[in-house]
């Protein structure tokens, strides 16, 4: 916090009701770092994509019915050329069809879904996870933390994807064992973050003051540590969504993520690989979906990183 | 020193004797029809049951387990199930393979990212940096398997068609054969493979070289009259290498252990493409050599970013 925040912060009753007094100057760094995101426009831009994302998302049973097109139907008569190869870009398909003859677009909507989903569930899970064995591992040191601590540096060494292809291999890939291996090999760097933010909490006079009112270690640290570190973990998750969805899309690009015949961005590009040649836009508009998609999130999330901590230096340009 | 050297070795010996165990686990708790598979369709259980018998797979796990040990200690690997190749040389083909890419790769990111970086921090805000930034943000936010496609589309197909074939779509020369084949088959996987990494490397060089530049001795050395290019390189860089030292030793030896999207999408058969054919098909003693030596690379790679670390700050004590 700055010197500004602190002084705020000592002015106001308590979180949450500083918002609700509107005539009293007070406000709180959550409100302040509103603020400050509300004026970065590349930071604005990127969250109305995003917003746009999750609509088309929302809206691809609509897109599906506008086109006349279902996600999985097979257009061999008029979605396929003569020779049996994908139809470019038309008035029909605009984004051209693939090799069995399926509209592209209409398959894009439909993987939003599975990328959009993959990536908030498995970055709350991840989240979540890291946040408890950061806690832990902090709030009791000793033992508790040599060990959570080697447990973070193992996963942290393990070749990633080699693993995640030999759980994959012996469950057989799915939706939840692509969330769940994602998860389970990025919790440890959220950890990581934690523990370092409360091992400095954990010695501050209020922390000694809830312990000396007789607070549990569990009341401690939800109602005292937590709050505290919740602006790096915000921080880290929105620019840990765009890693997720891109490690999910590989997965998929692998034949290990979601199986087919559900459209996923990762597996149309997978499919894709044998036609780049006859069609360009088997892999042009799949592919720039994906780099919309991560991209805006990354800006999104540098964004909220200066609004959080306007020392940081800007990372985007503009 | 030498005692740092010890510890680090035995921790590293303990890590990769649990996974040894971890991925045998994993194996043995999946339903192998690798017997079913070799034996044929119309194979009957006595034949399948003498394929189990010769590959050591009717013993129980842990006789199996102590197998493996006992002859991967001396540097006995073990065969693949489907060819009987030794897995040493199944492994001793495909890891040259996987360095070329890796390593030649590993050059150009680390240049183009410190250099971006450096010139980004000299000159916060300026257009320079706006644009190396942006340039950064938007490869960062490419997948490995996406910048490798278009390469092939736009460098190999597109240029091959328009009567100029500068790129090969993929495959691998070895170097003794050919240096000039092996450098130009292996330029595309190259520079996906280092636009993606050069990006997190100009971030991470740029906001380390911010804040080392804002340091009390990189002001001392400037009142001092040192030229500011000996002044950025010399007591700036150094100092902010560290951290990028960190990510380059975990990058590098991950890589080596297998660059499996990389080598999937140019057909090279490197170890991370081997290792998801022997996925594919259950053969254990191949996975288990593979995610060794890839295990062995990355625990390398951690020892001597730690003896890098000692170099580059004098500040560091190895004990």
């Amino acid at each position: 916090m700055t010197q500004a925040d602190l002084a705020v912060a000592a002015s106001e009753p308590g979180p949450g009701v500083a918002v609700a007094v509107p005539a009293i100057a007070g406000r709180s760094p959550w409100r302040l770092a509103w603020e400050r995101l509300r004026r970065d426009r590349v930071a604005m831009v990127s969250l109305v994509v995003i917003v746009l994302i999750f609509a088309s998302a929302i809206a691809a049973p609509l897109v599906a019915d506008l086109t006349g097109h279902p996600p999985d139907a097979q257009f061999r008569e008029t979605g396929l050329t003569p020779d049996g190869l994908p139809k470019e870009p038309s008035a029909e398909f605009w984004f051209g069809t693939d090799d069995l003859g399926r509209d592209i677009l209409v398959r894009i909507a439909y993987g939003a879904r599975i990328s959009l989903l993959v990536g908030v569930v498995a970055t709350v899970l991840t989240i979540v996870v890291g946040v408890i064995v950061g806690l832990a591992a902090g709030y009791y040191g000793g033992i508790i933390d040599t060990v959570l601590a080697r447990a973070v540096d193992v996963v942290l060494s393990f070749p990633f994807l080699l693993f995640a292809i030999s759980l994959v291999s012996v469950t057989g890939p799915s939706l939840w064992v692509a969330i769940i291996v994602i998860s389970m090999f990025s919790w440890a760097s959220v950890a990581r973050i934690v523990r370092g933010q409360v091992l400095s909490i954990r010695e501050k006079e209020y922390v000694e003051a809830a312990r000396s009112l007789g607070s549990s270690d569990a009341r401690i640290m939800l109602f005292d540590v937590l709050p505290n570190v919740l602006a790096p973990v915000i921080v880290y998750s929105t620019l840990l969504i765009p890693i997720v969805i891109v490690t999910e899309s590989t997965l998929s690009f692998l034949g290990l993520g979601v199986p087919p015949p559900t459209p996923t961005w990762g597996g149309m590009l997978d499919e894709s690989t044998a036609y780049y040649r006859q069609a360009w836009w088997f892999v042009v508009f799949p592919g720039a979906a994906l780099l919309i998609t991560t991209l805006a999130f990354n800006l999104f999330g540098d964004g909220v990183r200066d609004a959080f901590d306007p020392r940081s230096d800007r990372l985007t340009a503009g | 020193m030498l005692a740092f050297l010890t510890r680090r070795i035995l921790i590293g010996a303990f890590v990769l004797w649990l996974i040894t165990m971890l991925v045998f686990a994993i194996f043995f708790l999946a339903p192998s029809n690798v017997a079913r598979t070799l034996a044929g369709r119309m194979a009957t259980p006595e034949t399948v049951a003498l394929i189990q018998h010769r590959l050591g797979l009717d013993l129980p796990i842990w006789q199996q387990y102590l197998k493996f040990l006992g002859n991967a200690l001396h540097g006995d690997l073990g065969y693949d199930y489907y060819h009987s190749l030794p897995v040493t040389s199944i492994i001793a083909d495909a890891f040259p393979k996987t360095a070329s890419l890796a390593i030649g790769a590993a050059v150009i990111w680390l240049v183009m990212g410190v250099f971006n970086g450096v010139v980004s921090a000299v000159r916060p805000r300026s257009w320079a940096d706006r644009g190396l930034t942006a340039f950064a943000l938007f490869f960062y936010s490419m997948p490995t398997f996406l910048l490798g496609l278009l390469a092939l589309y736009f460098l190999y197909f597109r240029l091959t068609v328009a009567g100029l074939p500068l790129f090969p779509p993929g495959g691998y020369v070895p170097i003794t054969q050919n240096p000039a084949e092996w450098a130009r088959s292996l330029i595309l996987p190259w520079f996906t493979l280092a636009l993606v990494s050069a990006a997190t490397y100009t971030r991470l060089t740029r906001a380390s070289m911010l804040e080392v530049l804002g340091e009390d001795y990189v002001r001392t050395a400037r009142s001092k009259g040192i030229s500011e290019r000996r002044v950025v390189y010399r007591h700036g860089l150094r100092a902010a290498l560290t951290p990028v030292v960190t990510q380059f030793g975990i990058d590098l030896g991950t890589l080596i252990g297998g660059a499996v999207v990389t080598e999937t999408v140019f057909s090279i058969d490197g170890l991370g493409r081997e290792a998801v054919t022997a996925i594919n098909q259950q053969d254990l003693p191949v996975i288990i050599g593979i995610v060794l030596v890839a295990s062995f690379v990355v625990i390398l790679a951690n020892i001597l970013v730690d003896l890098a670390y000692a170099w580059l700050d004098p500040r560091v004590r190895l004990d």
